[in-house]
């Protein structure tokens, strides 16, 4: 399912003196099957972008087609519950939104509002609890007995029991240790690759950019400013700096070697590309200083 | 929340915004009452002149007042369709059972729509603008005199202003999830009853447990700064009557004295 926003404009509480514009006339592609990061500056229109994505907010200006969809300013809020089941929507701070009584019945939840049996359901929640690692014991606690961790899981557990086909996440690492985060990134991977879902991935990780995307979308101050390969948004290390995004771990560290006088082409974006340069180079010099 | 006006703080520097808080309290609460000693045209108008200068002299527009009347719409003609048809006396003008129409009834849900209304607008005007922790400082100085009894103001005052504080993070909160249990598949706002009560718990489990986890951090907070209750502690806010205060209060009392002298004399 692609979609494309066309000449996009969003502003908060259009109409009232407090309107605020979150978005700048914004037009891009989201190709079916991608990996697709959007990254920004904080405040620069990433969660308002994503939430266009399943119709959760309309634009107030333009229009954003989903698939065989066409969300304009004037499109009603009914019928687009369809649209939901198909764009799957993680938060910011996901845990944020469960409330059952038990793991299992919050992650039933959204499956259910969708019309399927309590029995296909709970199978359904079963399934998903175990893709994203929660273990059998825990899913007939509270969730708010859960850890923090726990929690975070238990709800990206609700979204995919939705079984969309477009998985949209917002920072689903955000405030998480290096190893959650790892199972998270693997667990996205791996939907990707094994169950063909298209990913909009919302991050601040640049080594997750470079590891996994294959298009890379740059907000900042509610315009887009930039789209392209993690390769091309990433080889403008000074336009970076200006915008005050950070490089991948291997491009910065390629980058001060550049300075000891190290040459890399392309810029390496992910270790084991920095490996593979920088072996031969050493060996080089390894030669030159016992020659 | 997106269209919500009513009760929230519009920042500007005009002639009402710079007014002390405490003059604005009170001028709300004297205008308050004598809204409900207008019973004619005459005394009426004299109220409507004196809050049409009033949002005159807040720099913000009157449509921006009107606006923030719309959620209250339906409520307001509940009243007056209530009050259209059980009302009684005067001339009948249609009767159908029980229901009817008459003179009486017509003028007395007109009179409730005006006081309604006119009630509604002052008080938007005090928060359109003033500061919410402002309206809780002038509360707290003019409940001053009740530390006498030893009524608990400083604690009430805080309890105040840390209402007002959380009430656009609680509201910002519940759109939040509002929007994750959408992403959900849940419906607000269609269905039947049961169905719509249905849609409440999943956004007051969350906010509520988000508020309570909020609330014991501030107090966690707040005691680590030291904070004790009951104790005399100085202001960071220095409240400071200006001759404007004065002066707008004088206008607001003649004004009263018009409209109750009007009411005497039965114009
Ligand atoms: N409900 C709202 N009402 C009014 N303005 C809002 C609202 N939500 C966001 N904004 C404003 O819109 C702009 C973009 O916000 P957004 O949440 O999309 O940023 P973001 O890129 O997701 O930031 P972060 O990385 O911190 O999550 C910000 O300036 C923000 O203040
Ligand atoms: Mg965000």
């Amino acid at each position: 399912m692609d979609i494309a926003f066309e000449k996009v404009n969003y502003w908060y509480q259009a109409g009232t003196p407090f309107a605020v514009q979150a978005l700048y006339d914004i037009n891009l592609n989201i190709p079916a099957g991608a990996f697709t990061a959007v990254i920004g500056q904080t405040g620069s229109g990433k969660s308002t972008l994503i939430q266009h994505l399943n119709a959760l907010l309309k634009p107030t200006e333009g229009q954003v087609i989903i698939g065989d969809r066409t969300i304009t300013p004037e499109t009603k809020n009914k019928h687009l519950k369809p649209l939901r089941k198909k764009v799957g929507l993680v938060f910011q701070f996901p845990e944020n939104q469960l409330f059952e009584e038990t793991v299992l019945k919050d992650i039933a939840f959204g499956p259910q509002n969708f019309g399927i049996s309590e029995e296909e359901a709970d199978k359904l929640a079963r399934q998903t609890a175990k893709m994203v690692g929660l273990d059998e014991s825990l899913l007939e606690r509270s969730p708010f007995d859960l850890s923090g961790g726990q929690m975070r899981r238990a709800a990206i557990a609700g979204v995919l029991a939705l079984e969309p086909d477009v998985l949209v996440l917002d920072e689903p690492t955000a405030g998480l240790d290096p190893r959650g985060r790892n199972d998270i990134m693997g667990l996205v991977r791996h939907l990707q690759a094994e169950k063909q879902l298209t990913i909009v991935l919302i991050t601040h990780q640049m080594d997750d950019v470079a590891n996994y995307a294959d298009h890379v979308i740059v907000m900042a101050h509610g315009h887009m400013v930039r789209q392209g390969t993690p390769r091309e948004v990433f080889s403008d290390v000074a336009w970076l700096n200006e915008n005050q995004l950070e490089l991948p771990t291997a491009t910065a560290y390629a980058n001060q070697l550049i300075q000891k006088g190290f040459t890399f082409d392309p810029l390496p974006l992910t270790a084991d590309e920095l490996a593979d340069q920088l072996v031969p180079q050493l060996a080089k010099q390894g030669v030159a200083d016992h020659g | 929340m997106d269209k919500f006006m009513f009760g929230r703080y519009i920042p500007g520097d005009s002639w009402v915004h710079r007014l002390d808080p405490r003059a604005k309290l009170i001028l709300t609460f004297i205008y308050i009452g004598v809204v409900f000693f207008a019973n004619s045209v005459w005394t009426y108008a004299v109220l409507v002149v004196l809050l049409l200068a009033s949002i005159f002299a807040t720099g913000i527009s009157l449509r921006v007042f009107l606006r923030g009347l719309r959620p209250l719409l339906w409520l307001l003609m509940f009243t007056v369709v209530i009050q259209i048809f059980f009302g009684a006396g005067g001339h009948v003008y249609w009767q159908w059972g029980w229901l009817s129409v008459t003179h009486d009834g017509l003028i007395n849900a007109l009179l409730i729509l005006m006081r309604f209304v006119l009630i509604i607008m002052v008080s938007t005007l005090l928060t359109f603008s003033t500061q919410p922790l402002a309206i809780a400082d002038g509360i707290e100085s003019l409940l001053s005199p009740l530390r006498k009894v030893h009524f608990p103001v400083a604690t009430l005052a805080l309890m105040l202003s840390l209402a007002l504080r959380f009430v656009p993070t609680l509201m910002d909160e519940a759109e939040k999830i509002m929007n994750a249990q959408r992403a959900r598949g849940v419906d607000f706002g269609t269905g039947g009853l049961k169905q719509q009560v249905k849609t409440i718990v999943p956004i007051l489990i969350p906010l509520f447990v988000n508020a309570f986890n909020r609330a014991v951090d501030i107090s966690t907070a707040m005691e680590a700064r030291g904070y004790r209750d009951g104790e005399n502690r100085t202001k960071f806010r220095e409240l400071k009557w200006h001759r404007q205060d004065t002066l707008s209060l004088i206008i607001y009392v003649v004004f009263s004295v018009v409209v109750i002298g009007l009411r005497a004399l039965q114009l």
